[in-house]
C-alpha cells in the first residue's frame, strides 16, 4: 500500500502515520466496495447463484467451513463476503449520495443566507432550526415511513436508495448551510469583498468567484465527518427494517439478518458486516478529525 | 533618599530565544538592558516584531512556549527571576507585579462580575475574607476613578464602557499593592479622550504610590506624554535608551531618528514624511505618468471645482432590540451632514470612533444606503433608484481603500487577477494582454516589482498589501478615492511611506482623496481641508491650517488638546514651538 | 431577556404548527382516517356516520381545525395494529423511554464532562490518548452494534445482566418505574450504556474542544497574569466558560436521545415509545406514527425552550442590562 504514497507526499500532507493508515484503510474498503461488481466471488443479487441448501455455513477458516465461501454464508445461502462487498457498495453509495446532495443544497443556501442577510437569511435559518429540532434518525424514519405508505414500491431495491438519500440529506444540509453562512458572513465583512462591491461586481460573481473558495475549507471537514454519519444513519435505518431490503442488502441489513441468529451460535452473519462497518466509519472519522484539527487556526502553534 | 531602594526592575543583557519547528533558532530579544526606579514610568517602544512585548512577557514569567530565556538576568525588586520557572523567590506575579493588557474587553471574563474578578486576586494572594475583599475592591474602584463604584461592582464587563473596563483592569493589577506594573499597549484600543484619562491615571499612580511602570507601546505620542525614560527597540535589539526628552529631541541612532521623524507632526505641515530608504523613484514616476494619461483622457473636470457634494445626509441603523422591551432601537449614525469636496484636493474627515465618519465613507462608496439626504458626484446622484446600486460611470469614478491590509486582498486569487478584475470588468483594456500590461504598470506605480502579479497576498507585508490595494483602486481609473483609515493598522515607518505614496499619486494624477482618520496628526499632514465629526454631526469644517491654528468649536479644541504628541514632552522645561 | 423568551416562544409555536400539519397530512391523506377512528369490526353504517361526523367532505382548513381540536382534547385516534386508542399506548410506553433517557443523559454528562476536561488539560498524557482513541471508536460504532456486543458479552457469555425487557416494574399511579426494583435497575444498565455511549463521546469531544479554546483566551491569560492558582483557573474559571455551549448541546442531545432510543429499544426489546414507533412504521400504522411525531415534537420543543431559557439565565450577556 505504501508504494502508492511517496515520502514526498507524506511530507507535504504532513499527517501522522495513524492518519495515513486510516486513510489507506478507508480507501481499501471503498475500493473493494466500488469494484464489487468485478472482484466479488459471487453475485448476491442474482437469485440463481445461491441455494438454500448452502445456508448458514460457517467461515472457511473454521472447523465446519467450506472453502467456497470464505466468510461463510447467510440464511439464504448467499456468500457472505460477496454480500458484504455489495452491501458496502450500497452503504457507501447512499452515504456519499446523501453527502453530495446535502452539501450542494447546504452550501448554496448558506452562501445566499450569509451574503444577503436580512429576510432571506432569517427564512433559511428558521427552516433550518425547525429541521434541526428533530434528530436525523427521526426525520429519516419519517420520510421513509411516509414514502412507503404512499408508494408501496418504495420498499423495493430500486427506489430504496433514492428514498434513503433524500431522507438523510433532508436533515444534513442544515449543518452545511449554517457553517457556510457563518463563514460567508465573516468573509462578507472583510475588506476585499467591500472592495469588489465598490468596484461594482454583481452579487453572483462576488459569491462564486471570491467568497466560495474561501469558505470551502470547513465544508470539506464537515463532509468527511458527515460521510461517516450518513453511512451510520443508513445502517441504522436498514437495521430497523426501513432501509435496504434483504434482496439487496446493505451492511445494516446484513447485521439485522445476523442479529436474529446471534443467540443460536451463528455469529458470522452479524459480526463481519459489523466489523467492516465500524472499520470503515472509524477510518473516515480519523481522517475527518485530522482535517478538522489541521484547519483549526486556534490549534496552530504560534511562532 | 537616605536609604537607597533597589530598582523595581532591572534587566541585564537579556536574550530570549524561540526554537523553531525546523530546528533553527529565532532570537526575539538580544542583549537588552534597562532599569526602572520606583515611581518611574519607563516606555519600551518599537514597531511590530521589535521584541518589546516579549520582554514584557519575560518579566511576568508568561513567555509563550517554546520561548525561553537563554541568557541574561531579570531582577524584580532586587530578587532574581529564575529563567526556567519564570518566577522569583518572594516575588509573586499578581501580587508584586501587576499586568495591564491591551484590550479590556477580552481581558475580563464575560461570565463573572467585576467584584468577583477584583476580589479573587485579593483572596488568592492576601487571604482576605469575602467582606474585607469587597471593601478593598470598592476602595480600588474609587482610586482608579470609576464613578458609582458600588453599582459597578455588581456589573458584568459588557455593561461597562471601554474606558471603565480598562480602569477595572488597572484596579485588578493594583489590587495587592505591586511595586511593578507591566502595561502592554494599555491605551491602543481606546478613544483619544479616554486614552488621555487613562494615561493621566497611570502617571498619578506612579507619582503617588511610587509604582514602577514598564509601558510597552508603539505610540510615540503616549511616550512623550507620560514616560520618564524611553528605550527604543528594533528587531530585538536596544537601539537607544535614555530620558524621554533627550531621546525624542536629540536621537542619536539612525533608526531612532527615522522612527521619530516618521511620526506625523501635529504642529506644522511638512511637504513629505521623512522616510529612510524610499522606493526607487524612476520607474514609479513613469508608471504614474502613464496612469494619469489614461485616466484623464476623457475627463474635463477642472482642478478646484466641486466634484463631490454631500447634502443633508442622514443614516440610521435599526437594531432589533438588544435592549429588552423595545421593538427596535433606532441609532442615528450620521445626522444631517453636508460638505463639498473639490477636485484635486485631499479632504479629511476626522473624529473619534463611532462619530459616523466611516458610515459617510461607506455611503459615498455606495456600500450603504442613506436614510435621507443625497450624495452627488459631478452633479449626479451617486445612488440609483434602487438605493445602493450605482450607475456605470459613477461606479467606476469612486473607489475605496480600507484599513486592514490583511483582509483587503483575497488570499485565494493571484495578485495579478485581483488587480486585473476592475480593468476587465469595465473593459478598460482592449485585450487580456493589454490588461496585464496595465496591471504591471499599476504595480510599478505603487512602488513594487511587476513580478508581484504572479504571487498571492500572503507573500506580502502589511505595507506592501496596502500598496497593492491602492493599485487595485487605481485600476478602475477613478477620479475620487475614499481612504478609510488607510494607515491605522500599519507601523509608523510604513505609515509614512504609504502616506507619501498617496501624496505622490495625487500630485502625479490629480486624484481627489477623501481621507477618513482618527489621527489628527496624519490629517494635518495630508489634508487641504478638514471636517471634524462628533456623534454623527459635523461640528467644524475649515482649511487645514485654519483648523489647527485657530479651532473654533470647543470639541475641536478639546480634541487637539488631548492628542498625545511629540510637541509636549514630559520633562521638558522649554515651551513647544 | 424578554425578547429572547418571546422569540423562542414564537419559534416553538412555529415548530408545533409544522409538526401538527405534517401529522395531520399523514393522518388524513396517507392513512385512512375512518379506519383510524373506528374499530375494525365496525359496521358500514357506523363508518358512514363516522365519515360524516368527521366532516371528511369539508375543506382542508376545517378538517385541520378539527384535527387540532381532537388532538388537544387527548384523542389521537386508534392504532391499526392493536386496535387500541393511541393515547393509551403512548401513556403506557412513555415511562420506559423516559427512564432510559434519564439514565443515559446522566451517564453521558457524568462521564463525558470530566473526561473532556482531562483531555483538554493534559492533551499529551497517556490517559487522554486512550480516551480519545476509545471515543473515536465510540463515534464510529452504531448504537445497535454496541447494543449487540454488550448483550453478547454481558448477557450471553457472562450472564450478569438481562438481555431484554425492563425487569420488574413498580406502578406509581399512571407511571411505572424500574428504579425501585433490583431487576429493574439491572435491566436499565445495558440499554442505558448503549444509548449513552454515542452522546458521551460527543459531549467529551465538545468539552475538550471548548476547554482548549477557552484556555487560549485573553481573560485566562489575564487571570494567569494575576497569579491566580492554576487549579482555580482551570476548574472555577475556564470550566465555567467552557460549559456554556455544553448546556445547549445537552438539551439538543436529550431530544436526540429520545430518537436514538428507537434503536436501543429495538435491540433490547425495551417496551418504550421507540419500539412502538418502529413497529408502527413497518406496519404502516399511521395513527401511531402521526401521534408519535406530534408527541415527540412537543417534547423537543419544550426541552429546547427550557434550554434556551436556562442559557439566557446563565449567560449574563443575555440578561437585561441594568448598569
Amino acid at each position: 500500500m505504501n508504494t502508492l504514497v511517496s515520502p514526498g507526499l507524506i511530507r507535504r500532507v504532513g499527517a501522522p502515520i495513524s492518519v495515513m493508515l486510516a486513510a489507506s484503510l478507508a480507501l481499501v474498503i471503498i475500493g473493494c466496495a466500488l469494484l464489487a461488481g468485478w472482484i466479488a466471488p459471487y453475485d448476491p443479487t442474482d437469485l440463481s447463484t445461491f441455494d438454500l441448501m448452502n445456508a448458514e455455513i460457517p467461515p472457511a477458516f473454521t472447523a465446519d467451513g467450506d472453502s467456497r465461501f470464505f466468510l461463510g454464508t447467510d440464511n439464504q445461502g448467499r456468500d457472505l463476503l460477496s454480500a458484504m462487498m455489495y452491501g458496502a457498495r450500497v452503504s457507501i453509495a447512499i452515504g456519499g449520495g446523501a453527502v453530495l446532495l446535502a452539501s450542494s443544497i447546504g452550501v448554496f443556501l448558506g452562501l445566499i443566507a450569509g451574503y444577503f442577510g436580512g429576510k432571506v437569511d432569517a427564512l433559511i435559518m428558521r427552516i433550518g432550526d425547525v429541521i434541526l429540532s428533530f434528530p436525523t434518525i427521526l426525520m429519516a424514519l419519517l420520510v421513509s415511513g411516509i414514502a412507503r405508505a404512499l408508494f408501496p414500491q418504495a420498499a423495493t431495491a430500486e427506489w430504496a436508495p433514492l428514498i434513503l438519500i433524500c431522507a438523510i440529506a433532508i436533515h444534513e444540509w442544515v449543518q452545511y448551510a449554517r457553517t457556510v453562512r457563518a463563514a460567508t458572513m465573516v468573509e462578507t465583512a472583510k475588506d476585499y469583498v467591500k472592495a469588489v462591491k465598490v468596484i461594482g461586481l454583481p452579487s453572483h460573481r462576488i459569491m462564486l468567484r471570491h467568497i466560495l473558495p474561501n469558505v470551502m475549507g470547513p465544508v470539506l471537514v464537515i463532509a468527511t465527518i458527515n460521510l461517516a454519519a450518513a453511512v451510520l444513519t443508513e445502517a441504522t435505518l436498514s437495521f430497523l427494517g426501513v432501509g435496504m431490503p434483504p434482496t439487496y442488502p446493505s451492511l445494516g441489513t446484513l447485521i439485522r439478518i445476523g442479529n436474529e441468529f446471534v443467540f443460536s451460535g451463528i455469529w458470522w452473519i452479524a459480526l463481519f458486516p459489523a466489523l467492516t462497518l465500524v472499520l470503515l466509519v472509524l477510518a473516515v472519522n480519523v481522517v475527518g478529525d485530522w482535517l478538522r484539527d489541521r484547519f483549526n487556526p486556534k490549534l496552530r502553534v504560534k511562532r | 533618599m537616605s536609604h537607597r531602594q533597589p530598582p523595581v526592575l532591572e534587566i541585564n543583557n537579556l536574550r530570549v530565544e524561540y526554537p523553531l519547528a525546523n530546528g533553527g533558532l529565532f532570537t526575539a530579544v538580544e542583549n537588552a538592558s534597562l532599569t526602572i526606579q520606583p515611581g518611574e514610568i519607563h516606555a519600551l517602544v518599537g514597531e511590530s516584531g521589535a521584541g518589546k512585548t516579549t520582554i514584557g512577557n519575560a518579566v511576568m514569567g508568561l513567555l509563550e512556549k517554546p520561548g525561553r530565556i537563554a541568557s541574561g538576568s531579570i531582577h524584580i525588586g532586587g530578587k532574581l527571576l529564575d529563567p526556567t520557572s519564570g518566577s522569583a523567590d518572594g516575588v509573586v506575579l499578581g501580587r508584586d507585579v501587576g499586568a495591564v493588557f491591551q484590550d479590556p474587553m477580552t481581558s475580563l471574563n464575560p461570565l463573572f462580575t467585576v467584584e468577583s474578578q477584583l476580589t479573587e486576586t485579593l483572596r488568592a494572594h492576601l487571604k482576605m475574607d469575602k467582606a474585607a475583599a469587597r471593601l478593598r475592591a470598592l476602595e480600588l474602584m474609587k482610586s482608579v476613578g470609576i464613578p458609582e463604584p458600588e453599582r459597578r461592582l455588581k456589573a458584568y464587563p459588557h455593561q461597562l464602557s471601554g474606558g471603565q473596563r480598562q480602569r477595572v483592569v488597572i484596579a485588578a493589577a493594583l489590587s495587592c499593592d505591586p511595586t511593578l506594573v507591566v502595561a502592554d499597549e494599555p491605551t491602543t484600543a481606546l478613544d483619544v479622550s479616554v486614552q488621555a484619562q487613562i494615561l493621566k491615571l497611570l502617571r498619578d499612580l506612579a507619582d503617588t504610590r511610587g509604582i514602577g511602570i514598564l509601558l510597552v507601546t508603539h505610540n510615540m505620542g503616549v511616550v512623550a506624554q507620560i514616560a520618564d525614560r524611553v528605550t527604543i527597540m528594533h528587531r530585538g535589539r536596544v537601539v537607544e535608551s535614555g530620558p524621554t526628552a533627550e531621546v525624542l529631541r536629540r536621537p542619536k541612532a539612525d533608526y531612532a531618528k527615522a522612527l521619530i521623524g516618521a511620526v506625523p507632526r501635529i504642529d506644522m505641515r511638512l511637504d513629505r514624511f521623512p522616510v529612510v530608504g524610499d522606493e526607487a523613484k524612476g520607474r514609479a514616476a513613469d508608471a504614474r505618468e502613464a496612469i494619469r494619461a489614461k485616466a484623464f483622457r476623457a475627463d474635463t473636470t477642472v482642478d478646484g471645482t466641486e466634484i463631490l457634494s454631500v447634502e443633508n445626509l442622514c443614516v440610521d441603523y435599526v437594531t432589533s432590540g438588544l435592549i429588552p422591551g423595545s421593538r427596535g432601537h433606532r441609532f442615528r449614525a450620521v445626522d444631517n451632514v453636508s460638505f463639498k469636496v473639490n477636485s484635486g484636493e485631499v479632504f479629511g474627515l476626522v473624529g473619534e470612533s463611532g462619530c459616523g465618519k466611516t458610515t459617510i465613507a461607506n455611503v459615498v462608496a455606495g456600500l450603504v444606503k442613506p436614510t435621507s439626504g443625497r450624495v452627488l458626484y459631478q452633479g449626479k446622484p451617486v445612488a440609483g433608484e434602487g438605493g445602493v446600486r450605482r450607475v456605470g460611470p459613477l461606479r467606476q469614478a469612486i473607489q475605496m481603500i480600507f484599513q486592514d491590509p490583511y483582509s483587503s486582498l483575497n488570499s485565494r486569487i493571484r495578485i495579478g487577477s485581483i488587480l486585473a478584475e476592475p480593468i476587465l470588468f469595465y473593459r478598460l483594456a482592449p485585450s487580456r494582454a493589454e490588461a496585464e500590461r496595465d496591471v504591471a504598470q499599476l504595480i510599478e506605480a505603487v512602488g513594487l516589482d511587476a513580478d508581484s502579479a504572479g504571487r498571492y497576498a500572503h507573500a506580502f507585508s502589511g505595507g506592501q498589501r496596502q500598496r497593492l490595494s491602492i493599485a487595485r483602486a487605481l485600476g478602475a481609473r477613478p477620479r475620487l478615492i475614499v481612504c478609510d483609515e488607510p494607515t491605522s493598522s500599519l507601523d509608523v515607518s510604513v505609515q509614512a511611506q504609504i502616506l507619501n505614496l498617496l501624496k505622490d499619486l495625487r500630485d502625479a494624477t490629480g486624484l481627489t482623496l477623501l481621507l477618513i482618520s482618527h489621527d489628527l496628526a496624519v490629517v494635518r499632514q495630508m489634508c487641504d481641508r478638514i471636517a471634524v465629526m462628533k456623534s454623527g454631526k459635523l461640528v467644524e469644517e475649515a482649511a487645514a491650517e485654519t483648523l489647527f491654528q485657530s479651532p473654533q468649536h470647543p470639541y475641536t479644541r478639546e480634541l487637539l488638546s488631548l492628542v498625545p504628541t511629540l510637541d509636549r514632552i514630559r520633562g521638558e522645561t522649554e515651551s513647544a514651538t | 431577556m424578554l425578547k429572547v423568551l418571546l422569540s423562542r416562544l414564537g419559534q416553538a409555536a412555529l415548530v408545533m404548527l409544522v409538526v401538527s400539519a405534517v401529522s395531520f397530512v399523514m393522518f388524513r391523506y396517507v392513512g385512512d382516517p375512518v379506519a383510524s377512528m373506528s374499530r375494525e369490526n365496525a359496521s358500514i353504517e357506523e363508518k358512514q356516520e363516522l365519515r360524516r361526523s368527521l366532516g371528511l367532505d369539508q375543506s382542508v382548513v376545517v378538517q385541520y381545525g378539527r384535527f387540532l381540536k381532537r388532538t388537544l382534547s387527548g384523542d389521537l385516534g386508534i392504532s391499526y395494529r392493536n386496535q387500541r386508542p393511541v393515547t393509551e399506548l403512548i401513556a403506557e410506553r412513555l415511562p420506559a423511554t423516559l427512564e432510559l433517557v434519564i439514565v443515559a443523559t446522566f451517564l453521558s454528562l457524568a462521564l463525558g464532562i470530566p473526561l473532556g476536561v482531562l483531555c483538554a488539560l493534559r492533551p499529551n498524557g497517556a490517559a487522554a490518548r486512550i480516551v480519545q482513541a476509545v471515543s473515536l471508536i465510540g463515534i464510529s460504532t452504531p448504537t445497535f452494534v454496541t447494543g449487540i456486543v454488550l448483550i453478547l458479552v454481558f448477557a450471553v457469555s457472562l450472564g450478569w445482566l438481562p438481555s431484554f425487557g425492563r425487569g420488574q416494574v413498580v406502578d406509581l399511579g399512571w407511571w411505572s418505574t424500574g428504579f425501585l426494583t433490583w431487576s429493574g435497575i439491572k435491566s436499565l444498565i445495558l440499554p442505558g450504556i448503549t444509548l449513552a455511549l454515542y452522546q458521551l463521546t460527543l459531549i467529551m469531544r465538545l468539552v475538550r474542544s471548548e476547554m482548549i479554546d477557552v484556555l487560549s483566551t485573553d481573560y485566562i491569560r489575564f487571570a494567569k497574569a494575576r497569579g491566580l492558582p492554576l487549579r482555580y483557573i482551570h476548574f472555577r474559571l475556564a470550566l465555567r466558560n467552557a460549559l456554556m455551549p455544553v448546556i445547549t448541546v445537552t438539551g439538543l442531545q436529550i431530544g436526540s436521545l429520545i430518537a436514538f432510543a428507537i434503536v436501543t429499544e429495538t435491540v433490547f426489546q425495551w417496551p418504550g415509545m421507540g419500539l412502538l414507533f418502529i413497529q408502527a412504521v413497518s406496519f404502516v400504522d399511521i395513527p401511531v406514527m402521526a401521534a408519535y411525531l406530534l408527541f415527540v415534537g412537543l417534547m423537543f420543543v419544550v426541552i429546547n425552550m427550557a434550554v434556551d431559557i436556562l442559557y439566557a439565565v446563565v449567560d449574563p450577556r443575555l440578561r437585561a442590562r441594568s448598569a
